[in-house]
């Protein structure tokens, strides 16, 4: 843990000092790339003003919502689909047809659908989120050790308790790792949702910054979506501690 | 009367084309005999072992009397029935670790029982008292050691209180020591609880320390080689009497002589 620090805290600051040196010895522009104390300056102003946490808390709001939405729809529909193979069959081409449409895709349907305002956003959200998660629960449950589904055959566990108490138990390690990368991918896609269907978020706020031609905001923008990011993602790490999950990283 | 009685069971598999050709044993494009006509029958209460060379096909039968597969031909017979699937009555205990790793020991034992009421609770008690795992209720399998995993495993078939319990080589992953714990356990379960046992080793002397009878099976595709009967009383010496005459004699029956 202390290594992981420290190595966090080394790479960062070599990162800011190779940016400042850089920037000052080229003597590079502000409007090509600012330098650290001017976006310092800027992330200072913006959190000053409360632009920063009300942007950020937009952006929070809709990614929340939509990335709920996909997690209650995408899972139980995976844990169903990956127990009936004729079901699988029959829906996964169509998910795999639909999964490689990028998100951003949709946007012009979103728009026409939802209107301006938060509803477009979040259905992009749930979109980005809503395939992947469903493919990656189905190959969680088709990785599920036979051992467990015997037992659970020889005890004659059915319908909601089979999937309960063993099917969903049993692939939750690797979903949890799914929603790892699905909200790393939601967070992606919020930014370039909000650059166009919305007057609020962080991706509006870095647009913002650019149309007054406000450089040193774009880049604390662009720094501020990075640290929500790595916090989020900590937050999903914080379930795969859990004591039902955490079995699957003992095995060797 | 005969608890199990299994009459000219046959299983083959066929080969699919597919698969990496150049190792599988059989010739290719044709069924790969596992089970060639198996004939036995298990006495209501009987301790039955059964010992076959590594591959000969004992967890495929283990597989089609529990009713988890189905046989080519043939039929099992259970109490006169024959087996149509899995039943919470007959309960196995697999060869791999079958403990729910998100489920603590209590937990996992509990599953066996259907009311998960308050009298349930001093019952798993009693049973992880039974198996020597009192004060580790609440660990989660992969806190514990491999033989405790496998006690709780077998106390979560014994709650169940079965009419057969199956095991397919249970103890094959433990150490020698544990091993032979877990063997004397087994004698005190079988004494205490009325159920007959279908018990799978590639151990000759755990068969014969154990069973009532000992099945040998032949290599692939598997016969019935030899069927017998211990009438000995335990705890049972291998290394004196009749029993080391017929260890011996197991032994020269796999082509085993430079083994005693």
């Amino acid at each position: 843990m202390a290594v992981r620090r420290a190595g966090f805290f080394l790479i960062f600051s070599l990162l800011l000092l190779l940016w400042h040196s850089v920037t000052t010895f080229f003597d590079i522009p502000e409007y090509l790339f600012p330098r650290p104390d001017s976006v310092a300056g800027a992330m200072w102003e913006m959190v000053l003003g409360g632009q920063l946490y009300r942007n950020t808390i937009a952006s929070l709001f809709r990614v929340t919502w939509g990335f709920y939405l996909a997690i209650v729809t995408a899972v139980p529909l995976g844990l169903f689909i990956g127990r009936q193979r004729y079901f699988r069959a029959f829906l996964n081409p169509l998910i795999q047809f639909l999964r490689p449409i990028s998100p951003l895709a949709w946007i012009p349907m979103a728009l026409m659908w939802f209107g301006i305002g938060d509803k477009p956003a979040i259905f992009l959200i749930f979109l980005s989120s809503f395939f992947p998660l469903v493919v990656f629960t189905i190959s969680s449950v088709l990785n599920i050790k036979k051992t467990y589904l015997r037992v659970a055959q020889n005890f004659g566990l059915k319908g909601s308790r089979l999937y309960l108490r063993v099917i969903l138990p049993a692939a939750l390690p690797e979903i949890i790792t799914a929603l790892r990368i699905t909200l790393g991918t939601a967070w992606l896609v919020i930014v370039a949702a909000e650059m166009i269907a919305v007057k609020s978020g962080l991706g509006y706020l870095i647009m913002d910054a650019r149309n007054s031609l406000r450089m040193d905001k774009v880049v604390a923008g662009m720094v501020a979506i990075g640290l929500i990011g790595l916090v989020l993602d900590h937050v999903i790490r914080l379930l795969e501690r859990m004591p039902s999950v955490e079995w699957s990283r003992m095995r060797r | 009367m005969n608890k199990i009685e299994v009459r000219n069971l046959k299983k083959s598999y066929v080969e699919r084309r597919s698969k990496k050709r150049f190792l599988s044993q059989c010739e290719p494009q044709e069924d790969c005999k596992v089970l060639d006509g198996l004939d036995f029958s298990i006495p209501a209460g009987c301790f039955a072992c059964f010992i076959g060379p590594s591959g000969c096909g004992k967890s495929t039968m283990f597989r089609i009397i529990s009713g988890f597969e189905k046989p080519s031909s043939g039929t099992v017979l259970i109490e006169g029935k024959p087996v149509t699937g899995p039943s919470n009555r007959h309960v196995c205990v697999f060869q791999e670790d079958g403990l729910f790793p998100w489920l603590t020991a209590r937990q996992n034992i509990a599953m066996g029982l259907t009311n998960a009421a308050e009298e349930a609770r001093d019952e798993v008690e009693e049973y992880l008292e039974l198996v020597g795992l009192s004060g580790f209720g609440d660990h989660y399998p992969h806190e514990l050691s491999g033989g405790m995993r496998r006690r709780a495993e077998v106390a979560r078939a014994l709650i169940t209180n079965p009419e057969i319990l199956f095991m397919d080589e249970p103890f094959g992953a433990l150490d020698f020591v544990t091993r032979l714990q877990m063997r004397e356990e087994m004698v005190n379960v079988h004494q205490m609880f009325d159920m007959t046992i279908l018990f799978i080793t590639h151990d000759i002397d755990e068969a014969l320390q154990l069973g009532d009878k000992v099945i040998m099976l032949s290599d692939r595709p598997a016969t019935v080689a030899w069927d017998l009967d211990l009438d000995f009383p335990h705890p049972r010496d291998l290394t004196a009497g009749p029993l080391k005459d017929l260890r011996k004699e197991i032994y020269r029956k796999m082509g085993l002589h430079l083994a005693l």
